[in-house]
Protein backbone atom coordinates (compact mmCIF):
# COMPACT_ATOMS: atom_id res chain seq x y z
CA UNK A 1 0.00 0.00 0.00
CA UNK A 2 2.95 2.35 0.54
CA UNK A 3 5.00 3.32 -2.39
CA UNK A 4 8.02 1.43 -1.06
CA UNK A 5 6.08 -1.75 -1.78
CA UNK A 6 6.26 -0.77 -5.43
CA UNK A 7 10.00 -1.48 -5.59
CA UNK A 8 9.98 -4.47 -7.95
CA UNK A 9 11.08 -7.87 -6.75
CA UNK A 10 14.07 -8.01 -9.09
CA UNK A 11 15.37 -4.84 -7.50
CA UNK A 12 15.03 -6.28 -4.00
CA UNK A 13 17.01 -9.34 -5.13
CA UNK A 14 19.60 -7.17 -6.77
CA UNK A 15 20.08 -5.12 -3.56
CA UNK A 16 20.49 -8.39 -1.69
CA UNK A 17 23.15 -9.55 -4.17
CA UNK A 18 24.88 -6.22 -3.72
CA UNK A 19 24.91 -6.75 0.06
CA UNK A 20 26.40 -10.23 -0.44
CA UNK A 21 29.11 -8.73 -2.67
CA UNK A 22 30.10 -6.43 0.20
CA UNK A 23 30.36 -9.38 2.59
CA UNK A 24 32.57 -11.21 0.08
CA UNK A 25 34.66 -8.05 -0.29
CA UNK A 26 35.48 -7.97 3.43
CA UNK A 27 36.00 -11.72 3.47
CA UNK A 28 38.67 -11.26 0.80
CA UNK A 29 40.74 -9.21 3.23
CA UNK A 30 41.49 -12.33 5.26
CA UNK A 31 44.70 -12.62 3.25
CA UNK A 32 46.69 -10.30 0.97
CA UNK A 33 46.34 -12.85 -1.87
CA UNK A 34 42.56 -12.67 -2.02
CA UNK A 35 42.27 -9.01 -1.04
CA UNK A 36 42.38 -7.50 -4.51
CA UNK A 37 39.67 -9.84 -5.71
CA UNK A 38 37.66 -8.83 -2.65
CA UNK A 39 37.99 -5.17 -3.58
CA UNK A 40 36.62 -5.93 -7.05
CA UNK A 41 33.62 -7.61 -5.46
CA UNK A 42 33.05 -4.43 -3.47
CA UNK A 43 33.11 -2.37 -6.65
CA UNK A 44 30.71 -4.80 -8.35
CA UNK A 45 28.32 -4.57 -5.40
CA UNK A 46 28.38 -0.79 -5.55
CA UNK A 47 27.80 -0.66 -9.31
CA UNK A 48 24.88 -3.06 -8.91
CA UNK A 49 23.32 -0.96 -6.14
CA UNK A 50 23.67 2.28 -8.11
CA UNK A 51 22.41 0.83 -11.41
CA UNK A 52 19.45 -0.81 -9.68
CA UNK A 53 18.51 2.43 -7.95
CA UNK A 54 18.76 4.44 -11.16
CA UNK A 55 16.71 1.86 -13.05
CA UNK A 56 13.93 1.85 -10.46
CA UNK A 57 13.89 5.56 -9.76
CA UNK A 58 14.56 6.97 -13.20
CA UNK A 59 13.09 10.45 -13.34
CA UNK A 60 10.20 9.22 -15.47
CA UNK A 61 6.52 8.38 -15.38
CA UNK A 62 6.26 5.44 -13.02
CA UNK A 63 4.00 3.22 -15.11
CA UNK A 64 6.73 2.54 -17.60
CA UNK A 65 9.39 1.19 -15.30
CA UNK A 66 8.34 -0.16 -12.03
CA UNK A 67 5.03 -1.85 -11.69
CA UNK A 68 5.31 -5.33 -10.32
CA UNK A 69 7.69 -7.04 -12.68
CA UNK A 70 7.46 -10.79 -12.01
CA UNK A 71 10.63 -12.44 -10.75
CA UNK A 72 11.97 -14.19 -13.79
CA UNK A 73 15.70 -14.46 -13.45
CA UNK A 74 17.74 -11.49 -14.52
CA UNK A 75 15.37 -10.34 -17.23
CA UNK A 76 15.03 -6.83 -15.88
CA UNK A 77 18.67 -6.18 -14.96
CA UNK A 78 19.01 -3.24 -17.33
CA UNK A 79 15.85 -1.49 -18.26
CA UNK A 80 15.74 0.31 -21.57
CA UNK A 81 16.50 3.93 -20.92
CA UNK A 82 15.67 5.17 -24.36
CA UNK A 83 11.93 5.02 -23.74
CA UNK A 84 9.47 7.84 -23.66
CA UNK A 85 8.90 10.28 -20.86
CA UNK A 86 12.41 10.19 -19.40
CA UNK A 87 13.49 13.42 -17.76
CA UNK A 88 16.77 13.90 -19.59
CA UNK A 89 18.10 16.97 -17.72
CA UNK A 90 17.46 15.27 -14.37
CA UNK A 91 19.53 12.24 -15.42
CA UNK A 92 22.23 14.53 -16.72
CA UNK A 93 22.35 16.31 -13.36
CA UNK A 94 22.83 13.03 -11.55
CA UNK A 95 25.56 11.90 -13.93
CA UNK A 96 27.33 15.24 -13.54
CA UNK A 97 27.12 14.89 -9.75
CA UNK A 98 28.65 11.42 -9.93
CA UNK A 99 31.28 12.70 -12.36
CA UNK A 100 32.34 15.54 -10.03
CA UNK A 101 32.61 13.12 -7.12
CA UNK A 102 34.55 10.61 -9.22
CA UNK A 103 37.05 13.23 -10.37
CA UNK A 104 37.71 14.47 -6.83
CA UNK A 105 37.83 10.98 -5.36
CA UNK A 106 40.13 9.44 -7.95
CA UNK A 107 42.49 12.40 -7.93
CA UNK A 108 42.74 12.33 -4.13
CA UNK A 109 43.27 8.57 -4.05
CA UNK A 110 46.07 8.81 -6.60
CA UNK A 111 47.92 11.65 -4.91
CA UNK A 112 47.62 10.89 -1.20
CA UNK A 113 50.83 9.89 0.61
CA UNK A 114 50.60 6.63 2.54
CA UNK A 115 51.70 8.42 5.72
CA UNK A 116 48.59 10.61 5.37
CA UNK A 117 46.19 7.67 5.16
CA UNK A 118 44.67 8.29 8.63
CA UNK A 119 43.72 11.86 7.68
CA UNK A 120 42.29 10.68 4.39
CA UNK A 121 40.14 8.04 6.05
CA UNK A 122 38.91 10.60 8.59
CA UNK A 123 38.04 12.99 5.76
CA UNK A 124 36.19 10.26 3.90
CA UNK A 125 34.23 9.37 7.04
CA UNK A 126 33.10 12.97 7.33
CA UNK A 127 31.71 12.78 3.79
CA UNK A 128 29.68 9.64 4.57
CA UNK A 129 28.34 11.37 7.67
CA UNK A 130 27.36 14.49 5.75
CA UNK A 131 25.77 12.42 2.97
CA UNK A 132 23.67 10.63 5.60
CA UNK A 133 22.49 13.95 7.03
CA UNK A 134 21.62 15.26 3.56
CA UNK A 135 19.73 12.10 2.63
CA UNK A 136 17.81 12.20 5.91
CA UNK A 137 16.96 15.87 5.33
CA UNK A 138 15.88 15.13 1.76
CA UNK A 139 13.72 12.27 3.02
CA UNK A 140 12.18 14.64 5.54
CA UNK A 141 11.45 17.29 2.90
CA UNK A 142 10.15 14.87 0.26
CA UNK A 143 8.92 11.78 2.12
CA UNK A 144 6.66 10.69 -0.76
CA UNK A 145 9.66 10.04 -2.99
CA UNK A 146 10.98 7.62 -0.39
CA UNK A 147 7.60 5.99 0.14
CA UNK A 148 7.65 6.69 3.86
CA UNK A 149 4.56 8.87 4.16
CA UNK A 150 0.84 8.56 3.72
CA UNK A 151 -0.92 11.80 2.80
CA UNK A 152 2.02 13.95 3.88
CA UNK A 153 2.24 12.33 7.32
CA UNK A 154 5.59 10.56 7.75
CA UNK A 155 5.28 7.11 9.35
CA UNK A 156 6.36 7.12 12.98
CA UNK A 157 8.95 4.38 12.61
CA UNK A 158 10.45 6.24 9.68
CA UNK A 159 10.67 9.42 11.75
CA UNK A 160 12.76 7.64 14.38
CA UNK A 161 14.92 6.07 11.69
CA UNK A 162 15.58 9.30 9.82
CA UNK A 163 16.12 11.15 13.10
CA UNK A 164 18.72 8.62 14.18
CA UNK A 165 20.27 8.57 10.71
CA UNK A 166 20.65 12.35 10.71
CA UNK A 167 21.97 12.39 14.29
CA UNK A 168 24.57 9.66 13.78
CA UNK A 169 25.54 11.15 10.43
CA UNK A 170 26.01 14.59 11.96
CA UNK A 171 28.13 13.21 14.81
CA UNK A 172 30.21 11.29 12.26
CA UNK A 173 30.67 14.44 10.22
CA UNK A 174 31.79 16.90 12.87
CA UNK A 175 33.75 14.26 14.80
CA UNK A 176 35.62 13.25 11.66
CA UNK A 177 36.38 16.85 10.78
CA UNK A 178 38.02 17.33 14.19
CA UNK A 179 39.86 14.01 13.86
CA UNK A 180 41.07 15.10 10.43
CA UNK A 181 42.31 18.47 11.74
CA UNK A 182 44.17 16.78 14.60
CA UNK A 183 45.72 14.08 12.43
CA UNK A 184 46.62 16.56 9.72
CA UNK A 185 48.30 18.87 12.21
CA UNK A 186 45.94 21.81 11.57
CA UNK A 187 44.91 21.50 15.19
CA UNK A 188 47.04 20.60 18.18
CA UNK A 189 46.98 16.91 19.10
CA UNK A 190 46.74 17.97 22.73
CA UNK A 191 43.39 17.30 24.32
CA UNK A 192 41.28 20.41 24.80
CA UNK A 193 39.36 20.08 28.05
CA UNK A 194 36.28 22.20 28.63
CA UNK A 195 35.15 22.56 32.22
CA UNK A 196 32.09 20.44 32.98
CA UNK A 197 32.32 18.77 29.60
CA UNK A 198 30.82 15.48 30.75
CA UNK A 199 27.69 17.27 31.95
CA UNK A 200 27.45 19.29 28.74
CA UNK A 201 27.90 16.16 26.60
CA UNK A 202 25.38 14.06 28.47
CA UNK A 203 22.91 16.94 28.47
CA UNK A 204 23.28 17.45 24.71
CA UNK A 205 22.94 13.71 24.08
CA UNK A 206 19.77 13.56 26.21
CA UNK A 207 18.36 16.57 24.34
CA UNK A 208 18.98 14.87 20.97
CA UNK A 209 17.28 11.65 22.07
CA UNK A 210 14.41 13.62 23.60
CA UNK A 211 13.92 15.58 20.37
CA UNK A 212 13.89 12.39 18.30
CA UNK A 213 11.29 10.92 20.65
CA UNK A 214 9.22 14.11 20.39
CA UNK A 215 9.61 13.98 16.61
CA UNK A 216 7.31 10.93 16.56
CA UNK A 217 4.43 13.07 17.82
CA UNK A 218 5.26 16.29 15.99
CA UNK A 219 6.89 16.22 12.58
CA UNK A 220 7.67 19.96 12.52
CA UNK A 221 10.88 21.03 10.87
CA UNK A 222 12.36 22.68 13.95
CA UNK A 223 12.38 19.35 15.83
CA UNK A 224 14.25 17.53 13.08
CA UNK A 225 16.72 20.30 12.33
CA UNK A 226 17.42 21.14 15.98
CA UNK A 227 18.22 17.48 16.65
CA UNK A 228 20.56 17.46 13.65
CA UNK A 229 22.18 20.73 14.74
CA UNK A 230 22.79 19.49 18.28
CA UNK A 231 24.30 16.31 16.81
CA UNK A 232 26.83 18.36 14.85
CA UNK A 233 27.68 20.10 18.10
CA UNK A 234 28.14 16.94 20.13
CA UNK A 235 30.34 15.30 17.47
CA UNK A 236 32.64 18.28 17.88
CA UNK A 237 32.47 18.23 21.70
CA UNK A 238 33.14 14.49 21.86
CA UNK A 239 36.36 14.46 19.82
CA UNK A 240 37.95 17.77 20.89
CA UNK A 241 39.07 16.45 24.33
CA UNK A 242 40.69 13.31 22.91
CA UNK A 243 44.49 13.40 22.56
CA UNK A 244 46.51 12.65 19.43
CA UNK A 245 47.76 9.29 20.68
CA UNK A 246 44.19 8.00 20.99
CA UNK A 247 43.34 8.89 17.39
CA UNK A 248 43.55 5.25 16.19
CA UNK A 249 40.57 4.49 18.45
CA UNK A 250 38.72 7.61 17.34
CA UNK A 251 39.16 6.89 13.65
CA UNK A 252 37.93 3.31 14.17
CA UNK A 253 34.98 4.55 16.20
CA UNK A 254 33.97 7.06 13.53
CA UNK A 255 34.29 4.27 10.97
CA UNK A 256 31.75 2.39 13.02
CA UNK A 257 29.43 5.41 13.27
CA UNK A 258 29.48 5.95 9.51
CA UNK A 259 28.25 2.36 9.22
CA UNK A 260 25.44 2.83 11.74
CA UNK A 261 24.37 6.00 9.91
CA UNK A 262 24.12 4.05 6.66
CA UNK A 263 22.17 1.30 8.44
CA UNK A 264 19.70 3.80 9.91
CA UNK A 265 19.03 5.22 6.45
CA UNK A 266 18.72 1.64 5.16
CA UNK A 267 15.90 1.12 7.66
CA UNK A 268 14.21 4.26 6.36
CA UNK A 269 14.49 3.11 2.75
CA UNK A 270 13.85 -0.58 3.48
CA UNK A 271 17.01 -1.26 1.54
CA UNK A 272 18.86 -4.55 2.13
CA UNK A 273 22.15 -3.40 0.59
CA UNK A 274 22.32 -0.44 2.95
CA UNK A 275 21.33 -2.44 6.01
CA UNK A 276 23.83 -5.22 5.35
CA UNK A 277 26.57 -2.70 4.61
CA UNK A 278 25.74 -0.64 7.66
CA UNK A 279 25.92 -3.71 9.87
CA UNK A 280 29.23 -4.79 8.31
CA UNK A 281 30.87 -1.40 8.60
CA UNK A 282 29.42 -0.79 12.04
CA UNK A 283 30.81 -4.03 13.43
CA UNK A 284 34.08 -3.57 11.60
CA UNK A 285 34.70 -0.20 13.21
CA UNK A 286 33.59 -1.47 16.60
CA UNK A 287 35.98 -4.42 16.44
CA UNK A 288 38.87 -2.22 15.32
CA UNK A 289 38.17 0.17 18.21
CA UNK A 290 38.22 -2.79 20.58
CA UNK A 291 41.52 -4.08 19.15
CA UNK A 292 43.10 -0.64 19.46
CA UNK A 293 41.87 -0.18 23.04
CA UNK A 294 43.19 -3.60 24.01
CA UNK A 295 46.55 -2.82 22.42
CA UNK A 296 46.81 0.26 24.63
CA UNK A 297 45.27 -1.44 27.66
CA UNK A 298 42.69 1.31 27.93
CA UNK A 299 38.97 1.02 28.26
CA UNK A 300 36.82 2.42 25.51
CA UNK A 301 35.09 4.64 28.06
CA UNK A 302 38.34 6.18 29.22
CA UNK A 303 39.37 6.94 25.66
CA UNK A 304 36.02 8.58 24.94
CA UNK A 305 36.20 10.53 28.20
CA UNK A 306 39.39 12.03 26.77
CA UNK A 307 42.24 13.96 28.32
CA UNK A 308 44.93 11.31 27.89
CA UNK A 309 48.35 12.45 26.75
CA UNK A 310 48.14 15.99 28.06
CA UNK A 311 48.50 16.07 31.83
CA UNK A 312 50.26 12.72 31.94
CA UNK A 313 53.02 13.98 29.67
CA UNK A 314 53.64 16.95 31.93
CA UNK A 315 53.75 14.80 35.05
CA UNK A 316 56.08 12.06 33.82
CA UNK A 317 58.34 14.30 31.72
CA UNK A 318 61.37 14.92 33.85
CA UNK A 319 62.09 11.34 34.96
CA UNK A 320 65.57 10.00 35.72
CA UNK A 321 67.58 11.27 32.78
CA UNK A 322 70.92 11.07 34.57
CA UNK A 323 71.30 7.30 34.59
CA UNK A 324 74.21 5.86 32.58
CA UNK A 325 73.54 4.66 29.06
CA UNK A 326 75.59 3.49 26.11
CA UNK A 327 75.88 5.33 22.86
CA UNK A 328 76.73 3.55 19.63
CA UNK A 329 77.69 4.62 16.15
CA UNK A 330 76.38 3.56 12.77
CA UNK A 331 79.51 1.43 12.33
CA UNK A 332 78.87 -0.40 15.65
CA UNK A 333 75.30 -1.08 14.58
CA UNK A 334 76.38 -2.30 11.15
CA UNK A 335 78.95 -4.63 12.68
CA UNK A 336 76.55 -6.08 15.25
CA UNK A 337 73.84 -6.70 12.72
CA UNK A 338 76.09 -8.21 10.05
CA UNK A 339 77.36 -10.70 12.64
CA UNK A 340 73.86 -11.62 13.75
CA UNK A 341 71.87 -14.67 12.76
CA UNK A 342 68.53 -12.96 13.22
CA UNK A 343 67.60 -9.28 13.38
CA UNK A 344 64.11 -8.11 14.30
CA UNK A 345 63.24 -4.57 13.24
CA UNK A 346 60.65 -2.78 15.40
CA UNK A 347 59.32 0.26 13.52
CA UNK A 348 57.14 2.94 15.05
CA UNK A 349 55.45 6.07 13.84
CA UNK A 350 58.70 8.01 14.25
CA UNK A 351 60.10 5.97 11.37
CA UNK A 352 57.23 7.08 9.15
CA UNK A 353 57.63 10.72 10.19
CA UNK A 354 61.33 10.56 9.28
CA UNK A 355 60.41 8.78 6.00
CA UNK A 356 63.00 6.14 6.84
CA UNK A 357 61.08 3.12 5.55
CA UNK A 358 62.81 2.92 2.17
CA UNK A 359 66.29 3.20 3.67
CA UNK A 360 65.24 0.62 6.25
CA UNK A 361 64.20 -1.84 3.57
CA UNK A 362 67.54 -1.29 1.82
CA UNK A 363 69.30 -2.08 5.09
CA UNK A 364 67.20 -5.23 5.43
CA UNK A 365 68.09 -6.30 1.88
CA UNK A 366 71.84 -5.98 2.50
CA UNK A 367 71.58 -7.94 5.73
CA UNK A 368 69.58 -10.68 3.99
CA UNK A 369 72.26 -10.93 1.31
CA UNK A 370 74.80 -11.52 4.06
CA UNK A 371 72.71 -14.42 5.32
CA UNK A 372 71.01 -12.67 8.23
CA UNK A 373 67.35 -13.48 8.85
CA UNK A 374 65.42 -10.19 8.96
CA UNK A 375 61.94 -9.87 10.41
CA UNK A 376 59.71 -6.95 11.25
CA UNK A 377 57.65 -6.77 14.45
CA UNK A 378 54.56 -4.57 14.47
CA UNK A 379 52.68 -3.40 17.53
CA UNK A 380 48.96 -2.81 16.84
CA UNK A 381 49.26 0.89 17.72
CA UNK A 382 52.59 1.44 15.97
CA UNK A 383 50.98 3.76 13.42
CA UNK A 384 48.23 6.36 13.55
CA UNK A 385 45.49 3.92 12.56
CA UNK A 386 45.00 0.13 12.65
CA UNK A 387 47.41 -1.58 10.26
CA UNK A 388 49.05 1.70 9.23
CA UNK A 389 52.62 0.46 9.72
CA UNK A 390 51.97 -2.59 7.53
CA UNK A 391 50.92 -0.35 4.67
CA UNK A 392 53.98 1.86 5.09
CA UNK A 393 56.29 -1.16 5.00
CA UNK A 394 54.42 -2.63 2.03
CA UNK A 395 54.91 0.68 0.24
CA UNK A 396 58.65 0.39 0.86
CA UNK A 397 58.52 -3.07 -0.78
CA UNK A 398 58.97 -5.06 2.40
CA UNK A 399 57.39 -8.48 1.67
CA UNK A 400 54.36 -8.99 3.90
CA UNK A 401 55.50 -12.45 5.00
CA UNK A 402 58.49 -10.86 6.76
CA UNK A 403 56.17 -8.68 8.84
CA UNK A 404 54.75 -10.15 12.04
CA UNK A 405 52.16 -9.12 14.59
CA UNK A 406 53.01 -8.81 18.28
CA UNK A 407 51.62 -12.14 19.46
CA UNK A 408 53.26 -14.02 16.60
CA UNK A 409 56.78 -12.74 17.15
CA UNK A 410 57.10 -11.92 20.84
CA UNK A 411 58.45 -15.36 21.75
CA UNK A 412 61.21 -14.94 19.16
CA UNK A 413 63.07 -12.05 20.78
CA UNK A 414 64.78 -14.42 23.22
CA UNK A 415 66.32 -16.22 20.23
CA UNK A 416 67.27 -13.02 18.42
CA UNK A 417 70.69 -11.42 18.29
CA UNK A 418 69.69 -7.86 17.51
CA UNK A 419 66.42 -6.00 18.02
CA UNK A 420 66.49 -2.79 15.99
CA UNK A 421 63.96 -0.30 17.41
CA UNK A 422 63.33 2.67 15.16
CA UNK A 423 60.83 5.41 15.88
CA UNK A 424 58.98 3.34 18.49
CA UNK A 425 59.15 3.88 22.24
CA UNK A 426 56.22 3.12 24.53
CA UNK A 427 55.43 -0.14 22.76
CA UNK A 428 58.83 -1.53 23.81
CA UNK A 429 58.83 -0.27 27.40
CA UNK A 430 59.35 -3.16 29.84
CA UNK A 431 57.78 -1.01 32.58
CA UNK A 432 54.42 -1.98 31.08
CA UNK A 433 55.08 -5.49 32.39
CA UNK A 434 56.66 -4.72 35.75
CA UNK A 435 55.92 -1.23 37.05
CA UNK A 436 52.41 -1.02 38.46
CA UNK A 437 52.69 2.73 38.91
CA UNK A 438 53.43 3.34 35.23
CA UNK A 439 50.61 4.86 33.17
CA UNK A 440 51.20 2.20 30.53
CA UNK A 441 51.19 -0.72 32.99
CA UNK A 442 49.35 -3.70 31.52
CA UNK A 443 49.71 -2.59 27.92
CA UNK A 444 50.97 -5.49 25.76
CA UNK A 445 54.51 -4.62 24.64
CA UNK A 446 57.15 -6.14 22.39
CA UNK A 447 59.72 -8.04 24.46
CA UNK A 448 62.70 -6.42 22.74
CA UNK A 449 64.81 -6.43 25.92
CA UNK A 450 65.07 -10.22 25.64
CA UNK A 451 67.20 -9.94 22.50
CA UNK A 452 70.97 -10.21 22.97
CA UNK A 453 71.45 -6.62 21.89
CA UNK A 454 68.91 -3.83 21.49
CA UNK A 455 69.73 -1.03 19.09
CA UNK A 456 67.51 1.95 19.78
CA UNK A 457 67.34 4.71 17.19
CA UNK A 458 66.17 7.96 18.73
CA UNK A 459 66.64 11.63 18.04
CA UNK A 460 67.88 12.52 21.52
CA UNK A 461 67.82 11.22 25.09
CA UNK A 462 65.50 14.00 26.23
CA UNK A 463 62.17 13.20 24.66
CA UNK A 464 59.66 10.73 25.99
CA UNK A 465 56.98 8.73 24.22
CA UNK A 466 53.35 9.70 23.85
CA UNK A 467 52.41 8.28 27.24
CA UNK A 468 55.01 10.61 28.76
CA UNK A 469 57.00 7.92 30.56
CA UNK A 470 60.72 7.27 30.63
CA UNK A 471 61.79 3.97 29.04
CA UNK A 472 64.12 1.95 31.25
CA UNK A 473 65.16 0.02 28.17
CA UNK A 474 67.56 2.91 27.36
CA UNK A 475 69.66 2.21 30.44
CA UNK A 476 70.03 -1.55 30.21
CA UNK A 477 73.40 -3.21 29.67
CA UNK A 478 72.34 -4.80 26.40
CA UNK A 479 70.99 -1.57 24.90
CA UNK A 480 72.94 0.67 22.60
CA UNK A 481 71.43 4.07 21.80
CA UNK A 482 71.84 5.37 18.25
CA UNK A 483 71.09 9.06 18.60
CA UNK A 484 70.26 10.65 15.25
CA UNK A 485 67.46 11.31 12.83
CA UNK A 486 66.03 7.90 11.94
CA UNK A 487 66.54 8.23 8.20
CA UNK A 488 70.10 9.58 8.47
CA UNK A 489 71.08 6.86 10.91
CA UNK A 490 69.76 4.06 8.70
CA UNK A 491 71.46 5.55 5.65
CA UNK A 492 74.75 5.66 7.54
CA UNK A 493 74.31 2.04 8.61
CA UNK A 494 73.66 1.10 4.99
CA UNK A 495 76.89 2.88 4.01
CA UNK A 496 78.83 1.12 6.76
CA UNK A 497 77.44 -2.24 5.68
CA UNK A 498 78.24 -1.73 1.99
CA UNK B 1 9.08 -5.38 3.93
CA UNK B 2 7.89 -4.83 7.46
CA UNK B 3 10.02 -3.53 10.28
CA UNK B 4 10.59 -6.96 11.82
CA UNK B 5 12.01 -8.52 8.63
CA UNK B 6 14.33 -5.56 8.20
CA UNK B 7 15.43 -5.80 11.81
CA UNK B 8 16.09 -9.54 11.33
CA UNK B 9 18.31 -8.85 8.31
CA UNK B 10 20.14 -6.20 10.28
CA UNK B 11 20.78 -8.36 13.34
CA UNK B 12 21.96 -11.32 11.26
CA UNK B 13 24.18 -9.04 9.18
CA UNK B 14 25.79 -7.76 12.39
CA UNK B 15 26.76 -11.32 13.25
CA UNK B 16 28.12 -11.91 9.74
CA UNK B 17 30.09 -8.67 10.08
CA UNK B 18 31.47 -9.71 13.45
CA UNK B 19 32.84 -13.00 12.17
CA UNK B 20 34.06 -11.73 8.82
CA UNK B 21 35.91 -8.81 10.39
CA UNK B 22 37.64 -10.96 12.99
CA UNK B 23 38.86 -13.02 10.03
CA UNK B 24 40.63 -10.01 8.50
CA UNK B 25 44.39 -10.21 8.95
CA UNK B 26 45.73 -7.31 11.08
CA UNK B 27 48.16 -6.47 8.29
CA UNK B 28 45.17 -5.38 6.21
CA UNK B 29 43.35 -3.31 8.82
CA UNK B 30 44.08 -0.03 7.02
CA UNK B 31 42.72 -1.31 3.67
CA UNK B 32 39.77 -2.68 5.68
CA UNK B 33 38.96 0.81 6.91
CA UNK B 34 39.35 2.27 3.45
CA UNK B 35 37.09 -0.32 1.86
CA UNK B 36 34.43 -0.22 4.59
CA UNK B 37 34.42 3.51 4.08
CA UNK B 38 33.87 3.02 0.36
CA UNK B 39 31.02 0.55 0.82
CA UNK B 40 29.29 2.61 3.49
CA UNK B 41 28.82 5.13 0.69
CA UNK B 42 26.07 2.81 -0.52
CA UNK B 43 24.08 5.58 1.12
CA UNK B 44 24.27 6.99 -2.41
CA UNK B 45 21.14 4.86 -3.01
CA UNK B 46 19.18 7.27 -0.82
CA UNK B 47 20.89 10.24 -2.42
CA UNK B 48 19.95 9.05 -5.92
CA UNK B 49 16.32 8.54 -4.93
CA UNK B 50 16.19 12.09 -3.60
CA UNK B 51 17.99 13.48 -6.64
CA UNK B 52 15.74 11.65 -9.09
CA UNK B 53 12.46 12.63 -7.46
CA UNK B 54 10.58 15.57 -8.86
CA UNK B 55 8.36 17.87 -6.84
CA UNK B 56 10.43 19.28 -4.00
CA UNK B 57 13.42 21.22 -5.36
CA UNK B 58 15.10 21.54 -1.94
CA UNK B 59 15.14 17.79 -1.45
CA UNK B 60 16.44 17.29 -4.96
CA UNK B 61 19.42 19.61 -4.48
CA UNK B 62 20.25 18.06 -1.13
CA UNK B 63 20.14 14.69 -2.90
CA UNK B 64 22.45 15.86 -5.67
CA UNK B 65 24.93 17.23 -3.15
CA UNK B 66 24.81 13.91 -1.29
CA UNK B 67 25.45 12.12 -4.60
CA UNK B 68 28.62 14.19 -5.06
CA UNK B 69 29.86 13.49 -1.53
CA UNK B 70 29.10 9.77 -1.71
CA UNK B 71 30.73 9.53 -5.14
CA UNK B 72 33.94 11.09 -3.84
CA UNK B 73 33.97 8.34 -1.25
CA UNK B 74 33.07 5.51 -3.57
CA UNK B 75 35.65 6.31 -6.22
CA UNK B 76 38.28 7.55 -3.78
CA UNK B 77 37.74 4.71 -1.32
CA UNK B 78 37.92 1.86 -3.79
CA UNK B 79 40.82 3.44 -5.68
CA UNK B 80 42.93 4.03 -2.60
CA UNK B 81 42.19 0.52 -1.37
CA UNK B 82 43.27 -0.93 -4.71
CA UNK B 83 46.42 1.20 -4.57
CA UNK B 84 47.29 -0.07 -1.10
CA UNK B 85 46.53 -3.70 -1.84
CA UNK B 86 48.74 -3.62 -4.94
CA UNK B 87 51.70 -2.83 -2.68
CA UNK B 88 51.44 -5.99 -0.61
CA UNK B 89 53.95 -8.41 -2.10
CA UNK B 90 55.23 -11.79 -1.09
CA UNK B 91 58.88 -12.60 -0.60
CA UNK B 92 60.55 -13.48 -3.89
CA UNK B 93 61.77 -17.04 -3.70
CA UNK B 94 64.86 -17.74 -5.74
Amino acid sequence: MHESAAVPAWALISYLVSGVCFIVALRGLSSPESAQRGNRFGIAGMVLAVVTTLAVHLPVAHDMVCTYVPVNGQACQSLPDGGHGIDGPAILEILIAIGIGAAIGLDTARRIAMTAMPQLVAAFHSLVGMAAVLVAAAAYLNPDAFGIATGGIIHRVSRVEMGLGAAIGAITFSGSVIAFLKLNGNMSGKPILLPGRHVINLGTLAAILGLIAYFTTDQSGWVFFTAAGLSFLIGFLLIVPIGGADMPVVVSMLNSYSGWAAAAMGFTLHNTAMIVTGALVGSSGAILSYIMCRAMNRSFISVIAGGFGGDAAAAGGGAAIDRPWKRGSAEDAAFLMSQAEQVIIVPGYGMAVAQAQHALREMGDILKKEGVTVKYAIHPVAGRMPGHMNVLLAEANVPYDEVFELEDINSEFARTDVAFVIGANDVTNPAAKTDKSSPIYGMPVLDVEKAKTVLFVKRSMGGVGYAGVDNELFYRDNTMMLLADAKKMVEEIVKALG
Amino acid sequence: MDFISILSIFVLACFVGYFVVWGVTPALHTPLMAVTNAISSVIIVGALIAAAAAGVPGAKWLGLLAVVLASVNIFGGFAVTARMLAMYKKKERR
